[in-house]
Parts: C-alpha cells; sequence; structure tokens
C-alpha cells in the first residue's frame, strides 16, 4: 500500500501504507484523528461528510484518498482561524442553530463554500447550497436564517 | 449531600480553569475559613481543592448535592444528568437550577453528570419528561444551595436570614450593603443542616432572570468548530474498530462465513462469529470484524459471504400486511376495546354519518449518527462510551451480560447524534461488548448505515376503518373506530402499536366505540418519536375534519363545540383539560388569520394533538400546484407546555418537531420482504431537504402549570394540519401516509 501525502487545513499530512481506496472520510477521522467530519450514510446522500476539496465542497464519505493526494483540504477544524471563528461559525453560535449537532460541521462547510462564492445569496441560492445536507432534527430554518446574517455581516451590512 | 462526584468534578476542573483567578477573600465575617493548601492534602470532607496548573493559586470546589458545585473562583459546576440527544436538556436543566439559585449563567460551568442510577434516578431521554421530571428536584437544589448560602452569610454578618437577600451569585446584606460572592461562602454553607424543604422559598415567574430567557447551547462552540463530542468521536488507546454483521431477515442465525479469507485482509485483526440470544432486544447473532481503522472493517463486511439460517427469522411482508389491514379494518369489526354508550343507535340517530379509513406505514428512526459503541475491558473493569437515550439501562445490561459487580461498569454519557427513540434500546451495546470482550482489545464497534436502516426497532404501521356521526346541531354525536394492528403472539399488539384508553376524543361525547384487530408481524418495533400520537395525531386529526366538513361546520368552530367542556379527561400523565385545548386552538387560529380568504389553489388546516402532557395546536397554509406538487408555504405551532426554560431551544425543537412530521409525512415508508427490510439507506428512504422547508411561527401560551417537554409533542398534529389544507386547497382527501401514496410530492 502507498504512502499518500494530503494538505489538511494548511498542513501537511503523510498517510503511511494507506489504503488509496480508504474513503477521505475514514483517513480524517481514524488517521489523522479530524473527528469533526461525520460518517452519516456513507453515499453521498446526507452531506454530513462535507469537507472542501480545493475550495469545493465535497462528500468526503465517496472520495478515496488517492484522489485527494497532494491536493487541499478543509475540514470543520479549519475554518476558525487562530480561534477566530469564521462569520458563519458565529452565526450559528449567535443564533443556537444546533440541535443534537451532528450533521452541523457538513452544514457549515456547504454554506462556508456558498458564502465564499456568492456573498448575497437568495432564498433559492441558499436552498440549492445546501440541499446536499439532511438535518435530522430539522433545523433548517435556523441554518437559512444563520446564513443570510453571516451572509449580510460579511458584506458588511447592519442585521 | 454527596460526594459522589467531588474526584471527577475536580478532574475536569483542572482542566477547564488552568491558570486560574485569585481565591477570593474579600468576605471576611468571621467564617471560618480553609486554609486553602497546595494540591496533594487539600480534600476536606466534601470539599476538594486544587492547584491550578500555574502552581499558585489553590482552587476549592464545594459540592453541594448531586448537581452543584461552587467553585471559590466565581464560578458554579453544575451538572446535565440526563442524555443530550439535541433536544437541549445539557443546557435547559442546569438552567433551572442556576435560576433558584440566583446564579449569572455566564459562570455556570456545565458538565455531562456520570451515569449513576443511584443518585440520579431517572438518566433517561424519552417520554418528552426530562425537564418535567427534573423541574422540582433541580429547583429544590438550587434553593437550598441558596437558602444555606444565606444563613451562613447571615451567621456571619450576626444578623437574622431576613435581613439579607441574593442577586447574581452573591449574598447581599440588607442593613449594610455588604456582599460576599457565593464561592467564599461555599465551604461554611456547605457544613449547616440541610434546610427542610418546605421551609424553601422559590422564585416566582416574575423573578425569573434566566427561565424564559434565549440562552444558545452549552456546546454550541465545540460542535461548530468539530471538537469531539459523540459517541462515534470516541478514541482511547490502543483502539481497534469493528463491524458487526446480523442477518437482514430478522431472527436469522449464522450457519457458516467465510472468515478465512476475511482474516487474510489487510487491516483486519479478527473474525469471528457471535452467538446470539434472539430475544427482544436482546443480542443477534452475527459476524464481527476487527480491524486497524474503520475503512478496514467497512470493506471487510463488504466481502463477507454469510450462510444465514433463516428457519426461525421473521417472514414479515409489510405492503401484503398493509393491504391485508384495509381489508380487515372495513371487513370485520374486530374485537371490542373501549365503549361508551350505544355508538351504532347514535350512528343512526345522526343526521349525517360519514365512514373512512386511514393508515400510516412503518417507519425507521434513522438518527444521523450511525450506531456506535466503544468498550474498554481492563482487569474485570468495563468501561463503555456509546451514544444512549438509557444510560442507566445499558449499564445494567452489561452487568448483567458480564455477571460483574455494578461498581466495575463506567458507561460515559456521551453527546448523541439525534436519539427519535432508537436509542432506548441498547442492542448496540450487546453487541460492542461481545466483540471486545472476544477479542480481548478495545474496540469501537460501529454500524453502517445499512446496519441501521436493517435493525431498528421500528415504528408500526396502522390502519384505522372509522366512522362518525353529527347531528342536527353540528356537533359530533358517535365516534366509532375499528383499529387494525400488528402482533407477536396474536394476543397483544406489537409495541407502540397500542390504542390507548381516553384517546380523543373519547368523553368528549356519550357514544364512542374502538375496537381492535391484530395482524401476524414479528418484525421488533418501538418507540418512535411521540411514541402512538405520530400516527394517531394524522388519523384523528384528518377524519375530524371530514366531520366538521360533513356538519357544514369551520373546522375550529367545530372543535371548540366538541372541546366545550370543563371536566378533566384522564390520560396517561396528568388529565386532559379542554380549555388549555380550546386556547391553543384559538391562539393558533388568531395568529394564522383563519378565515380569511384564500388564493385558488391555497389553503389553511387545523390540527389539534395533546400528548406528552401538551397541548399543541397548528396552522398548515398550503398550496396545491398543478401536478399535485404540494408547497407547505408557513406552518404556525401554538403550544401550552407550561412555562418555558429555555426560550431558544423550545422554539428549535418546535420546528424541529414540524420538519420531522413533514419528512415524514412526505415520503418516508418502509417495506419488507420474507422478515428484512427492503430499505436501505437515505437514496431510498429520503427524509426532508431544506428546499421543502417551511417557514414556521413559533408560539408558546407559558401557563402556569409544571412544564411538559416539547421533543415528541409538536410532532403528531402536523401531518393532519397539512392534509387538511390540501383538502381546503383541493377539495382532494389524503387518508393513507406518506402522502406520495397519494401522488402528491413536496415542492
Amino acid at each position: 500500500m502507498p504512502d499518500i501525502t494530503l494538505n489538511v487545513n494548511g498542513d501537511s499530512k503523510t498517510l503511511k501504507d494507506i489504503d488509496p481506496e480508504m474513503p477521505l472520510l475514514w483517513a480524517l477521522r481514524d488517521e489523522l484523528n479530524l473527528v469533526g467530519t461525520k460518517f452519516g450514510c456513507g453515499i453521498a446522500q446526507c452531506g454530513a461528510c462535507t469537507v472542501h476539496f480545493e475550495g469545493n465542497p465535497v462528500r468526503s464519505c465517496a472520495l478515496p484518498v488517492s484522489a485527494v493526494a497532494g491536493k487541499n483540504i478543509t475540514t470543520i477544524e479549519g475554518l476558525a482561524k487562530d480561534d477566530q471563528l469564521n462569520v458563519l461559525q458565529q452565526a450559528w453560535v449567535e443564533m443556537d442553530v444546533p440541535q443534537c449537532g451532528y450533521c452541523q460541521a457538513g452544514q457549515l462547510m456547504s454554506a462556508t463554500a456558498l458564502l465564499e462564492k456568492n456573498s448575497n445569496p437568495s432564498d433559492e441560492d441558499i436552498d440549492t447550497a445546501m440541499a446536499g445536507n439532511i438535518c435530522r432534527c430539522g433545523t433548517y430554518v435556523r441554518v437559512r436564517a444563520a446564513i443570510k446574517k453571516a451572509a449580510a455581516a460579511k458584506r458588511g451590512d447592519t442585521v | 449531600m454527596s460526594t459522589h462526584f467531588t474526584d471527577s468534578v475536580n478532574l475536569n476542573r483542572r482542566k477547564f480553569l488552568g491558570g486560574s483567578s485569585a481565591l477570593v477573600l474579600a468576605f471576611s465575617i468571621g467564617c471560618k475559613q480553609e486554609s486553602t493548601q497546595p494540591a496533594s492534602s487539600a480534600t476536606v470532607d466534601n470539599v476538594s481543592a486544587d492547584v491550578a496548573t500555574s502552581g499558585s493559586i489553590p482552587l476549592q470546589s464545594t459540592t453541594f448535592n448531586a448537581w452543584l458545585s461552587i467553585n471559590n473562583d466565581g464560578t458554579v459546576t453544575i451538572l446535565a444528568s440526563n442524555p443530550e440527544i439535541g433536544q437541549g436538556v445539557k443546557t435547559s436543566l442546569p438552567m433551572i437550577l442556576a435560576e433558584e439559585l440566583d446564579f449569572p449563567w455566564d459562570k455556570v460551568i456545565v458538565e455531562q453528570a456520570p451515569v449513576d442510577p443511584v443518585v440520579y434516578e431517572r438518566q433517561v431521554a424519552g417520554g418528552s419528561m426530562s425537564v418535567r421530571s427534573l423541574w422540582d428536584p433541580l429547583r429544590h437544589a438550587g434553593a437550598t444551595a441558596r437558602a444555606m448560602l444565606v444563613k451562613a452569610a447571615a451567621d456571619g454578618w450576626g444578623i437574622a436570614v431576613n435581613d439579607c437577600q441574593t442577586e447574581n451569585g452573591r449574598v447581599v446584606n440588607s442593613i449594610t450593603n455588604e456582599a460576599a460572592d457565593y464561592g467564599s461562602l461555599a465551604l461554611q454553607a456547605s457544613r449547616l443542616p440541610v434546610p427542610n424543604a418546605d421551609t424553601l422559598t422559590f422564585k416566582t415567574t416574575s423573578d425569573y432572570t434566566l427561565l424564559g430567557k434565549r440562552i444558545g447551547g452549552v456546546d454550541n462552540q465545540s460542535i461548530v468548530t468539530g471538537k469531539p463530542l459523540f459517541g462515534i468521536d470516541t478514541t482511547i488507546e490502543n483502539l481497534h474498530y469493528a463491524t458487526y454483521t446480523s442477518c437482514p431477515n430478522i431472527g436469522g442465525t449464522v450457519v457458516a462465513v467465510n472468515l478465512d479469507q476475511i482474516k487474510k485482509r489487510k487491516g483486519v485483526v479478527q473474525a469471528f462469529i457471535v452467538k446470539g440470544k434472539g430475544g427482544y432486544g436482546d443480542l443477534r447473532d452475527g459476524v464481527a470484524i476487527v480491524a486497524t481503522s474503520t475503512w478496514a472493517a467497512i470493506s471487510a463486511k463488504k466481502q463477507l459471504e454469510i450462510e444465514w439460517d433463516t428457519s426461525n427469522a421473521s417472514t414479515d411482508d409489510w405492503s401484503a400486511l398493509r393491504q391485508q389491514a384495509a381489508r380487515v379494518a372495513t371487513t370485520t369489526e374486530g374485537e371490542l376495546l373501549h365503549r361508551d354508550g350505544d355508538v351504532d343507535a347514535a350512528l343512526a340517530a345522526a343526521k349525517t354519518t360519514i365512514s373512512a379509513t386511514y393508515s400510516y406505514p412503518f417507519v425507521s428512526h434513522a438518527p444521523l449518527e450511525p450506531q456506535n459503541c466503544t468498550v474498554r475491558v481492563v482487569d474485570g473493569r468495563i468501561e463503555i462510551w456509546a451514544p444512549s437515550q438509557l444510560p442507566a439501562v445499558a449499564m445494567k445490561t452489561a452487568v448483567e451480560t458480564l455477571n460483574i459487580d455494578p461498581a466495575k461498569v463506567t458507561v460515559h454519557q456521551t453527546r448523541v447524534g439525534g436519539g427519535f427513540g432508537r436509542r432506548l434500546y441498547n442492542d448496540y451495546f450487546l453487541e460492542a461488548i461481545a466483540v471486545a470482550m472476544q477479542a480481548g482489545v478495545p474496540v469501537k464497534m460501529q454500524w453502517t448505515r445499512e446496519d441501521d436502516m436493517a435493525h431498528d426497532y421500528y415504528r408500526p404501521g396502522g390502519t384505522h376503518a372509522l366512522s362518525a356521526g353529527v347531528d342536527a346541531q353540528g356537533k359530533l354525536s358517535a365516534w366509532k373506530n375499528h383499529f387494525v394492528t400488528s402482533s407477536e403472539d396474536n394476543e397483544k399488539p406489537v409495541r407502540m402499536g397500542v390504542y390507548p384508553e381516553n384517546t380523543f376524543p373519547r368523553k368528549l361525547l356519550n357514544d364512542y366505540q374502538v375496537s381492535q384487530s391484530l395482524l401476524s408481524q414479528t418484525i421488533p418495533t418501538g418507540a418512535w418519536r411521540a411514541p402512538v400520537s405520530c400516527g394517531f395525531g394524522f388519523v384523528i386529526n384528518g377524519f375530524i375534519n371530514e366531520a366538521a366538513t360533513a356538519a357544514n361546520k369551520d373546522h375550529r368552530d367545530f372543535m371548540l363545540d366538541l372541546l366545550d367542556s370543563e371536566d378533566e379527561i384522564p390520560n396517561f400523565g396528568d388529565a386532559f383539560l379542554p380549555a388549555r385545548a380550546r386556547e391553543t386552538i384559538k391562539v393558533v387560529c388568531q395568529r394564522a388569520e383563519w378565515g380569511k380568504p384564500q388564493a385558488a389553489n391555497r389553503g389553511l388546516g387545523l390540527a389539534f394533538y395533546y400528548s406528552h402532557n401538551a397541548y399543541v395546536a397548528e396552522v398548515a397554509d398550503v398550496e396545491v400546484m398543478t401536478d399535485k406538487k404540494v408547497k407547505v408555504h408557513k406552518v404556525y405551532i401554538v403550544s401550552d407546555v407550561g412555562p418555558i426554560v429555555n426560550m431558544s431551544m423550545a422554539e428549535n425543537i418546535c420546528q424541529g418537531g414540524i420538519i420531522d412530521g413533514l419528512s415524514t409525512m412526505a415520503r418516508l415508508e418502509l417495506d419488507a420482504k420474507a422478515g428484512a427490510v427492503v430499505e436501505s439507506n437515505f437514496d431510498q428512504y429520503q427524509l426532508l431537504r431544506m428546499p421543502e422547508a417551511p417557514e414556521i411561527d413559533v408560539h408558546f401560551l407559558q401557563t402556569d402549570h409544571i412544564p411538559a417537554g416539547l421533543g415528541e409533542p409538536t410532532l403528531p398534529p402536523i401531518a393532519g394540519a397539512v392534509v387538511n389544507a390540501i383538502f381546503a386547497a383541493s377539495g382532494e382527501r389524503v387518508r393513507e401516509l406518506p402522502l406520495s401514496r397519494s401522488g402528491f410530492t413536496l415542492a
């Protein structure tokens, strides 16, 4: 089995003697002890495992680790810089979005990718960007509101 | 007072407080202060002292009861005793204590309590009972500690307790305006006699400074930064990763398996057969794979070739069962279950009668965190980490399984990635324990989503053949229901497939009858969010709407007429008070502008349900578009659950109950063939997604009753409200769930 090097949250990480078919999800969780990325379905249906692959949201449960060799990966652990929460994480805390919290890392990764590309998303833009993330507890109303609040904060609007 | 938790509290505090503030000794009123000594010698009866990592500041923590320790750095530690499954009790329960303690929330450190069934009688996430059952104990715990702190201060100042008051974590001398922090009084206070409960004073609702406010969840910061919180996140030394594979045909056993081939796979450490017991909730027969990573175990699991003996397995066929139920419901009478008056005579005398058959399917819990359990067995001691709604039962199970001293079993409460009733069953604990015992290494046993869909304790389906009569005044005059449910033994209904006594509208009219038929079915069923009510809420509200329509009455007015009673109607839990129900219906209709003319293809639907001591009325605002696309624009929910503890989570949970209800009504249905559930993952079991989520208006009546929970009772009305709105918008009745059966899809 080969060694595979990834760039995770800005750090270069080498996975020794790794099964190239191992999904990125399990490499992050079991090999790199980054357990914020969650397992929900294993077939890219629920979005709990969403991470950024070169800035784009992807389902890490269905992405072999060999496919991301040498690439930049960002996980939920990498969103805050120097303990400073990003604008979405702040909105999430301020609006008390989570219920059980299990899907929230995936929701935040999808929402962060959305705001990177579109700082003034419409309701439809938000629905489209977030449709791949299931919240079994049903926090959709607050997720939507928190994204709007964060987008406004990012644009510098008063909310 | 208990000293049980001093050690664990202190260990955690050491981590939390490292290099903390100076010990406050400003208070000098003659109380004997313990000298605060460096680490090793500083444990004095129920007090434990510790030295912060800075090495110079002794931290002292005084334990007052099973929940509360008062620290000498201006903080208190409150242990959250019940499992946190997303219902917010890790925040709301400590809030109740902090309110009566009169202590500022931003100085409260919340920690999850250890599992101890002796100290904490009801460490359960179920029945929407956490706040309700702990409301009084936690108020007492806070008020008792507060009274002792006041007494200690009064003694020190040489004044009467009546000359003291508390504010924000301090006792204030009303004569001199001197003040003393709780932390400086704690040790002395803890040595005073515990006051009798009848001497305690409690705040009134108008005194509350914390309860009813919007308080963010205590784990939010950790959740949004991806910190380990959940069972699945457990990491311990020498951890191995396991899968467990049992027969898809429920009850099947292992005959043979390609273990040699599996063991040769890279990363697989061990593979073996585990013999099960086969009873309800027992260990299932299965094949364990223990590996060096979760992926190695899961990829090996995919290569398993298992020969199953299915001779004693279930033969359930749920689509056939549903068809059979529909036939039985309308062609037979069933066995009489509940009867008041003479329903057939009342139906014969009615001005108008109606009949209809309603049904709802089997569904799965599908919590987003798949079942998992980490077990370490060392020197006859067993340690378990897992998401559970019933950790004390998990502990008991471990004790019985291993036949060991309860003191040798530790169950750690992790945060739980969704429950919905599924984690009231601890089958996955049994599997993990069995695997860890046999493997001889610590294991994290991880189910796949497919395991979870295949081995649930499902919400049973049900079929109701109803008849109703309305009299010349347009009031409901007769109610008859033939309930067809399933049974493992053909003697009693399956778990949560029962028809509770005094189900609405019983006792609100004179002539009422319920009969029951049992059909054979053996895949295990269990408690699914708002058990029984989750299906009945749809049936009863849909049929009430049909009766109102037959009476040519507005649904709201028809309900208020029916509920025009001051009787107390016995129910599971508290008696049902019609006046409380009427108020929720009136207010929800006001908020939804009930009666206002609607655009074409748009309608409002009303539903009310009483369950878990909670009164919940909902109105759905729905548009029926071309191709039977249904847009749920907005849902209004008004509930009377007594006072609200945490407004933020209460609102969130109401929204969640409605979303879950919509999700389930829209397209969730399981089939079983040859005793095996057919749907295996979220591509076939499609939960609601954000584009389908409506706007939700949440309102609470906030009455003076003992608080009821919200996790369950918010769900039962929504399906009825939506089908009634579909009727208002389109004239089409939906009598079976999910909606997809009638060709409707959510837009």
